[in-house]
């Protein structure tokens, strides 16, 4: 990478080095590109930002997931974790909680307790590292029951109950949540995206031209919290009445909810795909004696497919991925059951609901993190097929075809 | 052949007429959402819930230091990113040619982090400035409570920079491709230097779009609301935030406060309606801003 960047860098310093030989004012024109030459790298260093960004993200919202899942450190976070929760109070006096995965917690905070439980709401975990291994040693603790709780059984279990004296992590509800909303919402917004976007580029009336892209720029611009706040008072009792459901917050409520969000994405990149067809493939159409609808339907949307395609993948992404929407309008039971009827709780909705009241440090925390490298791991992956895989594709089509 | 000829006309009917359908129904959507707002929250709205603060737990008196709170966020939001946002573009642009290695790599990472959920910059925002960076100040500055190693505004705002350069970073490079060549090259024969063509004929000739970026990351970092749930928002205050390392009250995690977690939500609803309207009219606006500028700066480009 860091040749790439001076390569980069490279024609103008090639550039200023001839001007400073050409003999009229050496002196000055050096000085100014010592400066220039600073600045130009430090050009290229943010603009390798982003990539840097990308890695940040990944490795800090991965180690505070780490805990969960290798010992030590399980130990050493949980150690650290002295703090004014009601579970750690609960289970303070009462050593027969052992085989649990508050454990490490729950032993230290006891043993802890008169020093540490001071009411400081944030505790300096990374700071800490001499104190945290002289009490983890002080307080040893069963490492085979410890490898027990903290198993994988436990993560792919089918149930979420995080704040209970036994947790359990189960992610399949959230799974099984994730994929119905998303699923409604990408039934819903996908269709209607593509639809329009086809309206937009071929049967649009001329007065109108103006108006659809202005619309949809509208409904983009709804903050999600808004869109959430909508499906919350409004779509929920809506559907509540017109159906009879049991629920007034469920999987279709939020789906719905989401499929706002997921209509301009899928809109404008469809838009983008098929003008980025070449204008000759519809005059060919037509001059063949294809109505407007045939060369739509038929010629320019197969054309335009890998572009469509992509844009339903980052649907799917943006769906997946909302959280305020989420958070407000499935109504949040982590439950198991295959009805669309029923309240959901999301991935992204699980992390925004329970963050706010966790311990920093605890194996519920880390859990959360790793909830979250989860869902930047499959957004990642959508990116990265849409960016390796179709848009090459679509770019040799269109240039080969 | 007549029948044959008839069932092809309906389904032409019938594919024209989905699309219709759809073109309506979102339609549908844009108005029922705007009408809702507007008819329940449009009535609430007065100079005293702009100007006043919150009495009673939330539930009567004003926004106001919701607005100011969201005022700040973005402000301090744009002074980090925009920055950042523009001198990647002018990387991405002048420095580099489109096919080499690095700027794919860069254009790639640009297009994931416009991907990634923004929850997940949430966790960043608290995994990273938070514990991390601002923790280790604190230990480097030797203070004993968290000062900065806390949810604060800065860490807020860091987060939403971060969330928003995608937005900048494209709209500013795409304002970078509307100056002319020719303007360039010019600058470059009479003897100008790479950066002194970029500093006095690119930049100048790009301040709108760079406006543009800056106002539409202004428009999406305004709405967010997951980014900063653990970074900073909180849902009363005592009094205005008055550093970058207090924290603040947020609209949107006001709305999201008072329409869940709210003892009394239906007391307050008029209050939230309210409360969505000045969400809606401060992103709508800068949105529109930003449109109405891009499509001036477009039709210059088509005039050449």
């Amino acid at each position: 990478m860091e040749s790439e960047q001076t390569q980069g860098i490279t024609p103008p310093s090639d550039i200023s080095s001839k001007k400073s030989s050409s003999q009229e004012h050496p002196f000055v024109r050096r000085k100014s590109n010592l400066g220039e030459r600073i600045i130009e790298r430090g050009i290229a260093l943010v603009g390798g930002i982003a990539v840097v960004l990308i890695f940040l993200i990944l490795l800090f919202v991965l180690r505070e997931s780490i805990p969960l899942f290798f010992q030590p450190e399980s130990k050493a976070i949980g150690a650290k974790s002295a703090q004014t929760d009601k579970n750690a109070q609960k289970a303070s006096n009462d050593e027969t909680l052992k085989p649990d995965i508050y454990n490490p917690d729950i032993i230290l905070n006891s043993a802890e307790s008169e020093t540490i439980f001071v009411p400081e709401v944030y505790n300096p975990d990374v700071s800490l590292p001499t104190q945290v291994s002289s009490v983890s040693a002080s307080a040893p603790v069963p490492e085979e029951e410890q490898d027990e709780s903290i198993s994988l059984a436990n993560v792919l279990g089918n149930a979420w109950q995080p704040v209970s004296t036994r947790p359990k992590f189960g992610i399949l509800p959230l799974i099984i949540g994730t994929a119905k909303t998303t699923i409604v919402a990408v039934l819903i917004g996908a269709p209607l995206g593509i639809l329009a976007a086809l309206y937009a580029a071929f049967f649009v009336p001329r007065r109108l031209k103006e108006f659809i892209k202005p619309m949809v720029e509208m409904l983009a611009g709804l903050p999600s919290v808004v869109i959430g706040f909508f499906c919350l008072m409004t779509i929920g009792s809506f559907l509540q009445t017109l159906f009879g459901l049991d629920f007034r917050l469920n999987a279709v409520v939020g789906g719905i909810g989401l499929s706002i969000a997921v209509i301009p994405i899928v809109f404008t990149i469809t838009e983008d795909a098929l003008s980025a067809v070449p204008k000759s493939l519809l005059e060919a159409s037509l001059a063949m004696g294809a109505t407007t609808w045939e060369s739509a339907y038929k010629v320019m949307l197969p054309a335009a497919f890998p572009g469509v395609f992509a844009a339903v993948l980052l649907g799917i992404g943006r769906a997946f991925g909302e959280t305020m929407i989420a958070l407000m309008a499935t109504g949040n039971a982590a439950m198991l059951s295959a009805s669309f009827a029923d309240p959901v709780r999301t991935f992204s909705a699980t992390i925004g609901a329970e963050m706010g009241e966790v311990i920093w440090g605890s194996p519920h925390y880390s859990m959360l993190f790793f909830l979250g490298v989860l869902l930047f791991l499959f957004s990642f992956t959508l990116n990265a097929i849409t960016e390796l895989f179709i848009k090459e594709r679509l770019a040799k089509k269109l240039q080969g075809g | 052949m007549t029948n044959n000829q008839s069932t092809k006309r309906l389904i032409g009917i019938f594919a024209v007429g989905a699309t219709l359908l759809a073109v309506v129904a979102i339609a549908g959507l844009v108005f029922s959402t705007m009408g809702t707002f507007l008819v329940k929250g449009a009535p609430h709205l007065s100079w005293s819930l702009l100007s006043e603060a919150p009495r009673n737990n939330n539930t009567e008196g004003g926004i106001f230091p919701a607005i100011y709170g969201t005022t700040l966020l973005v402000l301090i939001m744009t002074l980090l990113g925009v920055p950042i946002g523009t001198i990647t573009a002018i990387y991405l642009s002048e420095y580099t040619r489109p096919n080499a290695v690095f700027p794919r790599i860069i254009r790639f990472a640009v297009n994931t982090l416009a991907g990634v959920p923004s929850i997940v910059f949430g966790l960043f925002g608290l995994g990273f400035f938070v514990q991390f960076v601002g923790r280790g100040m604190d230990t480097a500055l030797g203070n004993d409570t968290a000062l900065f190693g806390q949810p604060a505004l800065i860490w807020a705002a860091a987060t939403l920079a971060a969330l928003t350069l995608p937005v900048v970073i494209v709209s500013v490079e795409e304002a970078l491709r509307t100056v002319p060549r020719e303007m360039r090259e010019g600058s470059l024969a009479l003897g100008a230097t790479r950066w002194q063509t970029i500093w006095k004929i690119v930049l100048p000739n790009s301040t709108t779009g760079i406006l543009t970026g800056a106002i539409l990351a202004i428009g999406r970092g305004a709405g967010e609301v997951a980014p900063i749930l653990f970074t900073g928002a909180v849902y009363s205050l005592p009094q205005l935030p008055d550093g970058i390392t207090s924290q603040f009250m947020h609209l949107g995690y006001h709305l999201f406060v008072l329409s869940t977690q709210s003892p009394d939500v239906d007391k307050t609803l008029p209050l939230q309606y309210a409360t969505t309207l000045v969400l809606l009219g401060l992103t709508f606006t800068l949105n529109f801003s930003a449109t109405f500028i891009r499509s001036r700066l477009r039709q210059r480009q088509m005039g050449r």
